[in-house]
């Protein structure tokens, strides 16, 4: 199970290939990656920058994995987010579950990207030129993360 | 104890962090908040709108009733944008 922040970007196939090598008790592997899309709330903005809150991310991430294991029978766990400068077509976020079976893997991978993006403390900030916007949180996304909880 | 900013609320601030001493009668998160936000212009901007403000207390999520002591690592930040 690993949580990772980091900077650089990722490959998600190397990530996929290490997660499962030698284990053939995986009969599921649910690849999920977030890109950084076109910034809806600053038009032509070129750039965005991710901040984030170094100690807290990593104990909340690892918290969110902890609680997808409890719920799910998952043989391996990968989250991996990215901080920093990034452009519209970056990779930003990766989330890897594995199990026996595929409905495990992918309702604990719908979980941890419902749960990150309303627990990580992450914070997007937009900029175009002069022009820089924080980008508010989204009410979808709280709704999304409620059906999760008990 | 220890007070962090993040994103818009350290901007509004103007800070990203600061070691506060409050007195005593300073117990819980909505204690230390009343408290900060009348230290400076700056702090009332960043802080008076509670739906737009997250507190943490040691790295963990904290409610407005939650007890904070000397030592404490205190971090206030908007609702969070990742993923």
């Amino acid at each position: 199970m690993t949580v990772r922040v980091q900077r650089e970007d990722f490959d998600t196939a190397a990530e996929l290939e290490r997660l499962t090598a030698g284990n053939t008790q995986i009969g599921a592997v649910v690849t999920f990656t977030g890109l950084v899309r076109d910034f809806a709330d600053t038009p032509g903005a070129q750039r965005m920058t991710l901040e984030h809150y170094p100690g807290m991310t990593q104990r909340q991430l690892e918290a969110l994995v902890a609680e997808a294991l409890q719920r799910w029978p998952l043989d391996g766990c990968l989250v991996i987010h990215r901080f920093g400068e990034l452009a519209p077509g970056d990779r930003i976020v990766l989330v890897i579950t594995t199990s026996a079976h595929r409905q495990a893997a992918y309702d604990a991978s719908a979980f941890l990207v419902d749960w990150l993006k309303t627990k990580a403390p992450f914070w997007k900030l937009e900029e175009n030129g002069g022009e820089r916007r924080w980008v508010e949180a989204k009410a979808s996304d709280d709704e999304a993360a409620a059906r999760w909880r008990r | 104890m220890r007070v962090l900013y993040f994103a818009l609320l350290r901007e509004r601030v103007g800070i990203p962090e600061e070691t506060v001493t409050p007195p005593a009668d300073v117990r819980t998160v909505a204690d230390l908040v009343a408290w900060l936000r009348g230290r400076s212009a700056q702090h009332e901007a960043a802080l008076a709108d509670a739906a737009l403000v997250r507190v943490a207390v040691n790295q963990d999520y904290a409610r407005p009733d939650q007890a904070v002591a000397p030592g404490d690592e205190i971090a206030f930040f908007p609702p969070v944008t990742g993923g």
